[in-house]
């Protein structure tokens, strides 16, 4: 067959150029530009080249210090709540109903924390965790527990990761029951004819079955808690100290306290590469996952 | 091993009180021998796949006992009846090899470990499985899937019937057949009592040895493929086996006699007086009725078209309003669009009310 060839499909294509070259790349651009450069107001700029990456990347240095530190604190924090939130999610999956209409008022309160903007569950917290007006800071100290997420740093964390668990864990729990609800009835029959335990059922079928999804609850969850911000914002404002002060709100000190828009810069891009980087490394995952193509069965 | 009764056995998916028109599978009471091959022919939603199920356990009857071996397991769960079944479409375990599939059943029974060995191995044998034992079984094509299903209910020594659910749906045309000589093949070496559910009347006609048929939630036959071919007992047998099906017309019957449009056709069996209000008609394969040159002493008929099957020629014809199959026999060549129609008077049957009537010979 003869193909056309006709010069014009570049014009269709030339608005997203567009778009994506002043939403994305231009900005972009100016980022790099000043993470190479320092800057003392007055909008004047000095050279600095590599100089701020190098600082990143060494914890004697001020920067680099806090860069790090907060790192940790940032992937402490994704990996605390990733082991919290997806057993849960799968628990709170394979406890729903799996017909009825239970199934919808189920699927409606998991689905409220998720609607909740974010500022707002920071603000719930906030108010909920606090000794002198909040339900659960109140009773807890009168219970003789000595709460206080505002002075004591275990407390601070915790009140952050409970927050999280109960902001996040339903995205788990619906991926889940959607995998769930994929599984055609012949299995759960095959199993019961087979003898099989709940626990075997759970191995053999359920679990293999919820894989695809349960790696895009990891990723997401991972994403968004190592992106984390406006949350511990509202209710910790990043301490007490630095305790609670993720990757985000040091680079938002940096930034617009500071106003050191190299530095900001520089870590913004680092930052943005390890994202980068951990997407690929999940997506990679996640495509090999599938790709087991089937073995013709040979004359043997 | 086991024979099977069914008494009475009866499901309705609306409760109990439905009435008994509602009911999936209205009451039947029939005995599947120890070590037959039975199949259980019928359209979709008749009923088929729901005695299936009320077999193997996994939908409790609404009505009615299940007797293996004359002793009652209606209320027994699956896992304790000793069955059996193979899905439409293959059930694997994904994160298991083949022979770690094929030896589920056994270690969810806490079988010693050397047994399970020696009869996943022995299953493995015997369905050609052996070089695949220590591959992942996600990673076959359908038909072996459907092997290993079938697998981990053979590899059980005690299992008293193997159901069938449709197993060839998902397997190619040629690989179809290859499957089915194999099972036909494994029937006879285990003498296992084997049920097969299938909407495929060639498949249900050259796997079993008793064909069941279901219409409606009923049974309405249930024979060697030869009975139902020459003497349905329902209309719907007649017409659902065969291809083309059984030809269904009403008429006349008294005696020797039946009357199509005032055409006389001639009975080998008498039928008396039938009880009148009821709606008589009478069934002929088409493969009885020869079509012929137009004569007076024939019915006659407006040929519609020919099919030509290669090794067979049908005529489609019509008489009155009533459509009709007819064969045309070798070395006729019809000329024009009217024929008279030659009946094979022995299998000539008469309905009353869709079912059989047995004439005085």
């Amino acid at each position: 067959m003869d193909k056309t060839i006709n010069q014009k499909a570049w014009f269709l294509v030339l608005p997203v150029f567009l778009v994506v070259a002043f939403s994305a790349v231009l900005p972009l651009m100016t980022v790099v530009n000043y993470s190479m450069q320092d800057t003392f107001g007055n909008n004047q700029f000095f050279w600095n080249g590599v100089g701020w990456f190098k600082e990143l990347l060494d914890p004697s240095t001020d920067l680099g210090g806090r860069f790090l530190a907060s790192l940790g604190r940032n992937l402490f924090f994704s990996a605390v709540i990733l082991a919290i939130e997806v057993p849960l999610g799968i628990v709170v999956a394979l406890s729903m109903p799996r017909e009825g209409w239970s199934v919808a008022a189920c699927l409606v309160i998991l689905a409220l924390p998720l609607l909740i903007p974010w500022n707002v569950v920071g603000t719930i917290w906030q108010i909920f965790g606090r000794p002198d007006i909040g339900l659960l800071g109140y009773v807890l100290n009168h219970l003789g527990f000595n709460y206080n997420y505002v002075s004591n740093e275990v407390d601070a964390w915790v009140t952050v990761i409970v927050m999280d668990v109960w902001h996040w864990t339903s995205l788990v729990a619906l991926l889940c029951y959607a995998g769930l609800k994929s599984i055609p009835d012949a299995y759960y029959q095959a199993a019961q004819i087979d003898g099989a335990s709940r626990w075997a059922v759970f191995k053999a079928i359920q679990l293999p079955k919820m894989n695809r999804v349960l790696l895009i609850a990891v990723l997401l969850r991972f994403m968004d808690s190592f992106m984390i911000y406006t949350e511990p914002f509202v209710v910790t404002g990043g301490g007490p100290g630095n305790s609670t002060t993720f990757v985000s709100i040091e680079l938002v000190k940096i930034a617009l306290g500071q106003f050191d828009l190299g530095k900001a810069a520089a870590l913004s891009l680092v930052y943005n590469l390890i994202i980068l980087i951990v997407c690929w490394v999940f997506y990679t995952v996640m495509t090999n996952a599938g790709s087991e193509r089937p073995v013709k069965q040979g004359a043997a | 091993m086991a024979r099977i009764d069914l008494v009475d056995l009866a499901q309705s998916y609306n409760g109990n009180d439905a009435p008994l028109e509602s009911f999936a599978l209205k009451p039947v009471t029939m005995t599947w021998r120890q070590g037959g091959a039975y199949a259980l022919l019928g359209p979709s939603g008749c009923g088929k796949t729901t005695l299936l199920n009320l077999i193997s356990g996994i939908v409790t009857p609404s009505r009615g006992k299940i007797l293996f071996d004359g002793q009652d397991i209606t209320p027994l769960s699956t896992q304790k009846r000793n069955i059996a079944q193979v899905f439409q479409f293959p059930v694997i375990y994904d994160t298991m090899t083949v022979g770690q599939n094929l030896a589920f059943p056994l270690k969810n029974r806490g079988v010693a470990k050397a047994e399970v060995d020696a009869r996943v191995k022995q299953i493995a044998d015997l369905l050609d499985l052996t070089p695949y034992l220590n591959r992942k079984a996600t990673r076959l094509t359908a038909d072996a899937k459907q092997k290993i299903s079938l697998g981990r209910g053979l590899v059980r020594s005690d299992v008293a019937a193997v159901l069938f659910d449709e197993p060839l749906t998902v397997i190619d045309p040629e690989l179809k057949w290859q499957l089915r000589s194999k099972l036909k093949a494994l029937h006879r070496e285990l003498d296992l009592t084997m049920i097969y559910v299938t909407h495929d009347q060639t498949e249900a006609l050259t796997f079993a040895d008793t064909v069941v048929v279901m219409h409606d939630g009923r049974v309405v036959q249930s024979g060697t493929p030869a009975e139902l071919f020459d003497k349905p007992a329902h209309t719907f047998v007649g017409y659902f086996i065969g291809s083309p099906g059984m030809n269904i017309v009403p008429a006349e019957v008294s005696g020797h006699e039946a009357r199509i449009d005032g055409h006389v056709i001639g009975l080998h069996r008498n039928y008396g007086v039938l009880p009148a209000g009821k709606k008589i008609e009478i069934g002929v394969r088409p493969e009885f009725v020869d079509v012929a040159a137009p004569a007076s002493g024939l019915l006659s008929a407006t040929i519609e078209r020919i099919d030509d099957l290669g090794r067979i020629q049908f005529a489609r014809v019509r008489v009155g309003n009533t459509k009709l199959a007819a064969r045309v026999p070798p070395g006729f060549s019809v000329s024009g669009d009217t024929a008279g129609l030659v009946f094979n008077p022995a299998y000539v049957h008469v309905y009353a009310d869709s079912h059989l009537v047995e004439g005085v010979a």
